[in-house]
Formats: C-alpha cells, sequence, structure tokens
C-alpha cells in the first residue's frame, strides 16, 4: 500500500485529475491556484503517459484549449484564480450553452480575505451566471474527492462542471492518502455537429433550454446531494455549512458541545441547490443559519427569507474571510450561547517588499528619476509592490497598465503641460493582456513610456515560464517569442532593452524615451534583468555580486531607506548611518548610484581610491 | 494526541520548509496532520505565518486562544501572534535579550540569529529556532511536543536523502539549536 502523504490542496487537486483520467491540462498562473498546473506536470513527469499540459498565454486562451479537448471526448480540466474566471467568462458563459463531451472541469480558486488579489469575488456567482453546477470543498482531500464526482457529474449530464477551492484549502496541507492513477485510453473522436458547436443565436435559443432542464436534474443528483453531519441532534433551528467554513464549524460546534444539539447540514454542490434539500429544511426548521463565502449563494436559493440568517440579514459579514473565530462568533450567536471575547492582533506586521537586488526596484527608482512628476499606471505581478517606492499610482487588473496609461493621455492631452506617463508591465502579465492595449496605444498616438519589466519568468505565482523562456510546464523545450518582435509587431517604432543593474544608462534610456514620447506617441523601453529566486533558471547569472558598504561620510539622512527601500539597506536612527545587511544584500550594487552623497562604495574600490 | 502549533516569520526564513517538517513528522508517526500555509505576494518579504494541528481536526486554521505552542523566528512574531496561545502555552522566540519568565506561560528565547553566523550558515535560523524548541519544550514542558529530535533528523534523512552536504548542514543547525539552550 502507497503511505499516506503530506498534500497541499493544490497537489491534492492534481492528483484527483490524473487518478480520473484528466488527459489534458490548462491554466494560467495566479495564487492560490497556480501548484495545481505545476503538480499535474510533476505527475505527468513521473507518469510519462500521453496527456497534454500547459501553460498558456491567458486564462481565455487556457479555458478555451481544453474546452476543445473536451469536445474530443477527452477528459479535461483548467484551473486559474478567480480573477482569471473574469478573463476566461466569454468562453465559459458560451461553453455552458453547448456542453460537454468528455469531462470537463473548471477550476477556479477564490481567495476571501483578500490574501492575494484585487477582489473577494466569488466565482460560485459566475457558476450561477453560467448556469453550470458548482462544487464546494472544505479540505485538500474533500477537493481531491471532488474532482471524481465533478468528472461524473460532467459526463452525465454533457456539462461544464465548476470545482471551486478558496485559499485555505489550496493552500492547507494534509496527509492523504494517494489512490491509483487511471490510465484508459480513450478514442478521440470530434464529432462535427455546427448546429451545436457552431449554433447561431436561433439555436443558442434551444441550447438554453437544454441547459435548464439539465440544471433541473442537477438539483435531483443524488451524489452532490448535502449531507447531514450529525444524525442524534435535535432543535427547531439548524445551521447549514459549505467549504472550509464547514471544517471550522464542525471543529466549533463540538467545542462549544452543541454538536449534540443543533442539526448540521454540509452542502456540497452550492449551486443548483437540491431542490429536496430546500423544501426539506423550510418543511422543518423554523430558523436557519447559513454559514459560506465569500457570497450568500446558497443563502439565496433558500424560499422563505424569514426564517434564513445568513449574509443577507447581517448575521455573517458579507466582507473578508470566515476565520474560525469568526464562525465561531456566529454559531454562538445563533445557538444562543455567550459570545467569546477575542483580542484581534493589533501588531500590523511587516509589509511585503521586493527582495533585495530586485531588478524591478532599479528600475522604478530610474522611472522617478526619470520622469520625476509622472504619473505612474502599473499592473499585477511582484512589481505591484512599487508602490512602497512611491513608483506605482494604480493597480487595476491584468494589463490595464498600459490601458489606463492611454486614458490618462486622452485625458490631459489638451492640458497646457500634460504629465508624463511612465506605466509598468511585467513581461508575463505583457503577454496576457497588454499587447492588445499595445495595438490600441500606437494607433490612437498615446504618449507614453511603457517599461516592460522583463526577469524572464512569472516571479509572484512562483515562476512559472512566459512565452519568451521557450519552456513548458514540465520543463520541456518549446519555442518562444521574443518580446521585442512583439513590441515592434505592434507598431511602435521607439523599442530599446537595456538592464536596470545598469542604473545610469537606465535613466538617460528612460530619458530618451519620456522625449520621444512626447512628439511621436508611444515608446517601449524592456527592463530586463532575471528574476534572483528563479528556480528554473539554470544558467549562471551574467552579474558579479559587488560588495558595497556604507563609508563614514554617511549621516543617515535616509534618502536610500525612502527612496530606494531596499530590505538590506537599514537605517540606525541612533547612529544616523545606513547598514547594509550582509545576509540580505545580494550585491545587485545599484544602490551605490542611488545614495546621492555618494556614501554607498563597492567594497575593493573604496580602498584603491583612499590609498591613492 | 491533538496539537496545533503557530510558527510565525517573514518571508525568506523559510516558515514553510519548517511547518513541512514537522508535519512530515507527525505523519511518520501516525497522527493525521493539518497545516495552512502563506503563499502569493505576502512571501516577498512581508509576514508569514504557519498554522500546523496535529491529531484529529477538520480545519486547517487555529483558533485565537487555542495554540499549545508557538515559535516566532522573529522577536516580534510574540507580540503579533501570541494571541493564538492558549493560557500556560509556550513560545520559543528567536531574540537577543533574555525573557523574564512567566511561569504560566513560559518563554524561551534563543539568538538564533548569532548562532547560524556562528555555524557559518546565515540561513540556518529557521532550524535553529526548532531545534530549540525540540530541546527546550521536552525538557520544560509538560505537555511535550508530538515529535523529538530524532524524528525530525529522521524526516530530515528521508527528504534531503543524497543531498550529501544539506543533510549535514541541517542537522548541524537542528543540534546547534537543541544544545543552545540558555534560558533553563
Amino acid at each position: 500500500m502507497i503511505k499516506r502523504k503530506l498534500m497541499l490542496g493544490n497537489e491534492a487537486i492534481a492528483l484527483g485529475l490524473m487518478e480520473n483520467g484528466c488527459t489534458m491540462a490548462t491554466s494560467y498562473p495566479g495564487t492560490p491556484a497556480s501548484e495545481i498546473l505545476a503538480s499535474f506536470a510533476a505527475l505527468q513527469k513521473e507518469e510519462s503517459m500521453p496527456r497534454h499540459v500547459q501553460w498558456a498565454v491567458n486564462e481565455k486562451v487556457a479555458f478555451e484549449i481544453a474546452y476543445a479537448g473536451s469536445m474530443t471526448g477527452l477528459r479535461a480540466a483548467v484551473s486559474m484564480k478567480q480573477v482569471g474566471l473574469n478573463v476566461a467568462s466569454d468562453s465559459l458563459m458560451s461553453a455552458a450553452y453547448l456542453g460537454v463531451t468528455g469531462g470537463f472541469v473548471v477550476i477556479s480558486a477564490d481567495d476571501p480575505g483578500p490574501h492575494s488579489s484585487q477582489t473577494e469575488q466569488d466565482s460560485r456567482l459566475m457558476a450561477m451566471m453560467a448556469k453550470i453546477p458548482v462544487l464546494d470543498p472544505d479540505s485538500p482531500l474533500q477537493a481531491k474527492e471532488m474532482v471524481a464526482t465533478a468528472f461524473e457529474l460532467s459526463e452525465t449530464f454533457e456539462i461544464p462542471v465548476m470545482l471551486r477551492p478558496t485559499t485555505r484549502v489550496c493552500h492547507a496541507r494534509q496527509d492523504i492518502q494517494p489512490g491509483k492513477i487511471q490510465w484508459h485510453p480513450r478514442e478521440i473522436d470530434f464529432q462535427k455537429d455546427p448546429a451545436r458547436w457552431a449554433a447561431t443565436p436561433k439555436f443558442r435559443f434551444h441550447l438554453h433550454q437544454a441547459l435548464e432542464k439539465k440544471l433541473d436534474a442537477i438539483a435531483g443528483y443524488p451524489k452532490t446531494a448535502p449531507i447531514r453531519l450529525n444524525a442524534g441532534a435535535n432543535a427547531s433551528k439548524a445551521l447549514i455549512v459549505s467549504g472550509v467554513a464547514a471544517g471550522h464549524a464542525k471543529e466549533i460546534m463540538k467545542d462549544l458541545n452543541l454538536w449534540d444539539r443543533i442539526p448540521m447540514y454540509q452542502v456540497l454542490q452550492p449551486f443548483p441547490l437540491h431542490k429536496d434539500f430546500v423544501s426539506h429544511m423550510i418543511d422543518t426548521y423554523d430558523e436557519i443559519l447559513v454559514v459560506e463565502e465569500t457570497t450568500g449563494i446558497i443563502e439565496m436559493q433558500l424560499a422563505d427569507r424569514h426564517r434564513i440568517k445568513g449574509k443577507l440579514t447581517g448575521s455573517v459579514p458579507r466582507v473578508g474571510e470566515l476565520l474560525p473565530e469568526t464562525v465561531q462568533k456566529i454559531i454562538s450567536e445563533f445557538a444562543g450561547l455567550e459570545p467569546v471575547k477575542i483580542d484581534a492582533g493589533s501588531d500590523p506586521g511587516v509589509r511585503p517588499t521586493l527582495c533585495a537586488g530586485c531588478p524591478h526596484r532599479a528600475a522604478f527608482f530610474a522611472i522617478k528619476k526619470a520622469a520625476p512628476k509622472g504619473i505612474y499606471p502599473s499592473d499585477i505581478g511582484c512589481y505591484t509592490l512599487g508602490l512602497n517606492l512611491g513608483a506605482v499610482d494604480t493597480v487595476l487588473c491584468m494589463g490595464a497598465a498600459v490601458s489606463q496609461a492611454a486614458g490618462f493621455y486622452h485625458a490631459f492631452k489638451n492640458e497646457k503641460k500634460p504629465p508624463d506617463i511612465v506605466a509598468t508591465i511585467g513581461d508575463s502579465t505583457f503577454f496576457h493582456a497588454g499587447v492588445p492595449a499595445l495595438i490600441d496605444a500606437v494607433v490612437q498616438k498615446v504618449s507614453f513610456v511603457l517599461v516592460i519589466l522583463d526577469n524572464r519568468t512569472t516571479a509572484m505565482t512562483g515562476n512559472q515560464p512566459t512565452p519568451a523562456v521557450g519552456l513548458g510546464a514540465g520543463g520541456e523545450p518549446l519555442n518562444s517569442v521574443e518580446i521585442e518582435a512583439l513590441v515592434e509587431g505592434c507598431g511602435v517604432k521607439f523599442c530599446r532593452v537595456q538592464d536596470p543593474y545598469n542604473l545610469n544608462e537606465f535613466i538617460s534610456l528612460l530619458k530618451d524615451a519620456v522625449k520621444y514620447s512626447r512628439e511621436h506617441g508611444p515608446a517601449v523601453v524592456i527592463s530586463r534583468h532575471p528574476c534572483l529566486i528563479d528556480r528554473l533558471r539554470k544558467e549562471k547569472p551574467a552579474h558579479r555580486p559587488i560588495q558595497v558598504q556604507v563609508s563614514d561620510e554617511c549621516d543617515g539622512c535616509g534618502f536610500c531607506v525612502n527612496h530606494f527601500e531596499c530590505p538590506a539597506l537599514v537605517l540606525d536612527e541612533e547612529a544616523e548611518q545606513v547598514n547594509i545587511d550582509p545576509i540580505l544584500c545580494n550585491g545587485c550594487g545599484v544602490c551605490i548610484g542611488v545614495c546621492p552623497k555618494n556614501s554607498i562604495k563597492e567594497k575593493g574600490k573604496d580602498r584603491s581610491e583612499s590609498t591613492k | 494526541m491533538k496539537q496545533q502549533i503557530v510558527i510565525s516569520g517573514v518571508g525568506g526564513q523559510g516558515v514553510l520548509f519548517v511547518t513541512r517538517l514537522l508535519a512530515e513528522a507527525a505523519i511518520m508517526k501516525g497522527f493525521s496532520v493539518f497545516t495552512s500555509e502563506t503563499h502569493g505576494m505576502a512571501q516577498r518579504g512581508g509576514t508569514v505565518l504557519s498554522h500546523l494541528k496535529v491529531g484529529n481536526f477538520s480545519s486547517p486554521l487555529i483558533r485565537p486562544a487555542n495554540a499549545d505552542g508557538l515559535l516566532a523566528l522573529k522577536a516580534g512574531g510574540l507580540n503579533q501572534h501570541g494571541l493564538y496561545l492558549k493560557p500556560h502555552a509556550w513560545a520559543a522566540v528567536n531574540r537577543r535579550e533574555d525573557v523574564v519568565q512567566d511561569s504560566e506561560s513560559p518563554v524561551f528565547a534563543v539568538d538564533a540569529d548569532e548562532l547560524a553566523q556562528r555555524i557559518h550558515q546565515p540561513k540556518s535560523v529557521n532550524l535553529i529556532l526548532l531545534g530549540f524548541t525540540i530541546g527546550v519544550v521536552s525538557t520544560a514542558v509538560e505537555n511535550r511536543l508530538f515529535c523529538s529530535l530524532e524524528d525530525l533528523k529522521a524526516v530530515l534523512e528521508k527528504s534531503l536523502a543524497g543531498k550529501k552536504k544539506m543533510l549535514g548542514d541541517a542537522i548541524t543547525a537542528l543540534e546547534t539549536g537543541y544544545n543552545g539552550l540558555r534560558t533553563i
């Protein structure tokens, strides 16, 4: 027997896909979903079965590739974070009508909190809008089991099925007994049926009717029906729980001695909610509390509003993560118990920051030098942390840096002295959603500089390859698309590459770009230096580490700490001196050019100068 | 066996590594285990917090005032995450200064940064504090840790099999912490 293994929720989901014969898996990285495809690729390498696994350029592309796989009869899955589903929503809405052939699972990982996202949106609402069923796991183990259920459900009703884990499922680890990896090769068969696969609006009407019929039947599907957790309990009140809140609630009900008193139900499929269950709850109980994340999806499907307590009644907070202490407070109040007072931690902790030696930091410093009064639209990635340097003014969503820069330009263009606009976007984000916006900016003659922060990887989500890297999800060699060629292909006439570690050259290049953009429209500067923590990168770094030291001339003015914000530069306020943390410093040497008083120097050079 | 432990630090210190090591030890000893981790942007130098629950649990998170122990890789972690500790729970903290002992809730301190420099492994603060915790909790606390130094070594030997240098360094760090007891 294979031993129990410590498994991340996302690894458990990947194993679930493997065990259930998923043949095509696609994704675009995003926290908390990224490790699903990475784990699938790792398992695929071990098993060496002919499956297709890939990082796609964005979630919409990922969705459509996997969906076409399902159209040929194969089992397929696409995974992404919740805001990624926004990008793929066009495909999702339509695919729900057309249905599937092989089982098709859409994994959309939500991030209540939010911990690492721009919204707390509930993907289950998106399932509701698309009219597809959604499963809501409470733990890594249940997430893995639900993958099997999702494929069955999908094939039984020929419908895409959503699996909606949350951060606390994706990034929890649990001991799990691995099952057997199934490999039943299926016959690949694309049945041409234009009335379905290329349906015109007239046929769409019929497909919509068929979809509603499917949903009616799924609301009675036995395998996904709610579970009664504590058969012995009997009261006029009942509790409905779902997702990770169910995990919290089970522990809390036992700790509060309510397990034998208040009936408790766990919903596995929040949409469509089982019809018999709705009737049973309304017929049996006077008061029902619903605890779910993040929107009241289950709650709003329960008729008779007078009996239901939840998000809509304000009994459960509508914003933020349902931490177990919050769930305890809600259940205590519902059960008529004295709520426990919990002291909240007052210490805000340490804010995130770019790594010491991160090339983005140098680029941001240079941007502030080249366009000190500029507007700085930015985007989604590690470089959002350019906020700390005052070099990021806006962060909306993937790709918006480019289009927002255009919007600012159009808004200000008739002013006497329009501000310079310098936008920043990461390499992966540029590929994902920046390209169409750049084409638009070229056509509209938008005066702005776009700095593409090209660190040769998708850094924040764990260093997945970008299209420029030319590697697959399992590290296999593929073709690559170069950013310069792409930028030039968009019609940009000013496109230069520079390493931001060469700070002075980089600043002067940016100044040229700003000047050019005022007259001629978009200018692009590619800031190229590999990410320091990219584990995929095999070749040796080109940069020779520079040993820096702070001379006695340092008067502790704090300029470097405030404007460069490197964690390796530590200001000792009492001694009026900046020190370099030797553990954190990676020897980029950029700070030498940052100090306005030339107090930061290279070690050897300082000595040779002093002996002159 | 039911134990809940909170591990806190900042991104890059190896909070996740320590959490995983303890979780693997729990599995090796036949216990069920749940951990919860911080990933994504917060990992970039920001505060990182792990929850570890050994035994039968259904939630991956520890509620405030429920933890049996706290490992703080930064001195500030005690103030920041001490709220998770239940009465009489222990805390092991990486800090320079000694801590005034409160017999009800013992706090043990070790200068893991300094020890890490001394063994020329500046990035081994996490394993030093873990070794220290094992030593101090097993001798000074009634409710002992669910695993021993030997258990952790066995896990390291398995997970770092074939990486002789890394394994040797890891065990040195662990033992340095274990033997670096100061407060008792």
